[in-house]
């Protein structure tokens, strides 16, 4: 098999696709936010739970799409709990480096395991969006809403 | 059905296939094998030779010099006029209009005829398999002129029941709307009945024949249709490039679409007369090496006897459903009787993007997604689908590896 489809497909993409970690709806949200890939119809949509000390204390998502957009939404609900707003985008930045390919900052040895099983996707440049549809939604939750395009 | 069993057709696509340079061409260090042709074909080397010779020695802008080639251009442009209206059968020429994509051909009806015509409450009746180009301008109708959108739903296999449509049509339809061939079904619909069913209330139709007019003869007078729109890229004809056909009486009615050069009379500070049609709808230089383009692609299928290019896109319809019947996992959206050979399927657990992912690498080049028929896919109840369309150039050969692409990506996904 293509090494770059092993890669993209690896086990713990097709897990996290398979059985999505927090997956569901928060009834309490703080900030919510819907987004949207035109190109595929993939959609998802990101509830947060953010406290008082700016940290997001619960993060749940519903969705439905391929098997890189529910993953790569899984493994972001399962990081970002916990986190600080600030350390939840700074966490987004370096993700985006990862799968558009370039040269990843600002992120510590553990984060940059753990997200490294999203590498594979910068070998397919049609699919970033793909990728990226659950972040940027949650971006767009944590700004006050809305609605997220990956266009 | 076995690649010995069948009946050999009377068009040799392995001989066809020399003339698309593209078809040689390895993706990932394969075979290309292009199935996505109901987005757009390849095109042979006589509409590249054809379009390159064109502008390399006779072209220049049409109906506006006097001098030596903007006359002979302006002839190369009226005669790519000719062959289209032959190639559908039209009455006369000033019923074909160059537009630049079915899309485009479809708005300039909405906007032209339908839109003088309604008001609001009256009714636009469609069916539930339309690309969104045959959406998307009656939905405009919709905000601006309170327009209503009567829908036609399809049978489970994709077929469309001429009664259905029928009944659709009331006392306030302006319009019927229709495909003659639905890009994800395939399904072929019965036009001749549908027209003579409006008509019969007095209303007209219009056809999207973006897919039609690639795998059907077209022959509008026969048919009596009112409108119908084609695009050039599926015809295996260049990009920019698109026809509205539209009856005489109709179109001497209808308001320009867009307004500029070429598509006037007379201007004054004060006031402005119209061309006759096809000028009046053809504002702007039109696409001139792509009408050259067109005339080739269509002067290619010609070439062809086209009973047996159709035979022979059936028969990889035929073996491509038959060997589908091996993957319990793959649902086939589209099964009507007749159809086109367009394939769309589902496939259990797996989103069409990653099953289109994992074919690319094998080189096979499907399309995956809601194929802009979004009411389709809601009909179906489904987000998106796999479509792998047929071509004239393609094989059984092809439609192997695909079945193979298929199994590898179960594999991997399933």
């Amino acid at each position: 098999m293509d090494d770059s489809l092993r890669e993209l497909y690896q086990e713990v993409i097709l897990d996290h696709s398979r059985h999505p970690r927090r997956f569901g709806k928060l009834e309490r949200a703080t900030n919510t936010a819907q987004g949207y890939n035109p190109l595929c119809g993939d959609r998802v949509t990101i509830y947060l739970i953010v406290g008082q000390d700016d940290r997001i204390a619960d993060i749940k998502f519903e969705g439905r799409g391929c098997a890189i957009s529910q993953a790569s939404a899984s493994l972001m609900a399962d990081m970002i709990v916990g986190r600080t707003v600030a350390e939840a985008e700074k966490l987004m930045g370096g993700f985006l480096n990862l799968v558009k390919g370039e040269e990843v900052r600002d992120l510590n040895g553990e984060d940059r395991e753990k997200l490294d099983v999203m590498a594979g996707v910068s070998a397919f440049p049609m699919r970033v969006k793909c990728a990226t549809l659950a972040w940027h939604t949650m971006k767009s939750a944590l700004e006050g809403g809305g609605a997220a395009k990956t266009e | 059905m076995t690649a010995q069993s069948s009946i050999q057709p009377a068009f040799d696509p392995v001989a066809a296939r020399d003339d698309f340079e593209i078809l040689a061409k390895k993706v990932y260090a394969k075979p290309l094998v292009y199935l996505d042709n109901a987005a757009s074909a390849q095109k042979p080397r006589q509409v590249l030779d054809t379009m390159r010779n064109f502008a390399a020695s006779e072209y220049a802008n049409v109906h506006r010099g006097v001098h030596y080639l903007s006359a002979a251009a302006t002839e190369r442009y009226e005669a790519a006029r000719e062959t289209v209206r032959k190639f559908l059968n039209a009455a006369a020429h000033e019923e074909i209009v160059f537009t630049k994509g079915g899309t485009e051909a479809i708005n300039l009806v909405a906007y032209s005829y339908l839109m003088p015509r309604i008001a609001a409450g009256d009714e636009i009746v469609l069916t539930v398999m339309e690309h969104h180009s045959n959406i998307v301008p009656w939905h405009f109708l919709r905000e601006r002129n309170g327009a209503v959108l009567r829908w036609v739903d399809v049978r489970d296999d994709g077929s469309l029941d001429p009664e259905a449509l029928d009944a659709a049509i009331g006392p306030k339809t302006k319009l019927v709307a229709l495909t003659h061939i639905s890009n994800v079904l395939g399904t072929v619909t019965p036009l001749k009945d549908i027209v003579a069913r409006a008509h019969a209330k007095g209303v007209p139709v219009l056809v999207d024949g973006c897919q039609g007019a690639v795998h059907e003869v077209v022959d509008v007078h026969d048919l009596d249709v009112d409108f119908y729109a084609l695009t050039g890229h599926k015809l295996y004809g260049p990009t920019g490039i698109g026809v509205l056909y539209g009856k005489a009486a109709h179109f001497k009615t209808m308001r320009p679409f867009n307004g500029g050069g070429e598509m006037i009379q007379e201007v004054t500070r004060d006031l402005v007369t119209y061309a006759d049609p096809p000028a009046r709808f053809e504002a702007g230089t039109p696409p001139i090496i792509e009408s050259v383009g067109l005339e080739a692609a269509l002067d290619y299928l010609a070439s062809f006897d086209r009973a047996a290019v159709k035979a022979h896109e059936h028969d990889l319809l035929m073996y491509a459903r038959e060997a589908v019947r091996q993957f319990n996992w793959l649902r086939v959206i589209g099964d009507a009787p007749g159809k086109a050979s367009i394939l769309s399927f589902e496939a259990e657990g797996m989103h069409a993007h990653d099953l289109a992912t994992i074919l690319d690498r094998e080189g096979v080049a499907v399309r995956a997604g809601h194929h802009c028929a979004q009411p389709l896919m809601e009909r179906f109840g489904v987000m998106s689908t796999t479509r792998a369309s047929f071509a004239l150039y393609n094989t059984r050969a092809e439609v192997d590896v695909m079945i193979e692409a298929l199994a590898k990506a179960r594999k991997i996904l399933g």
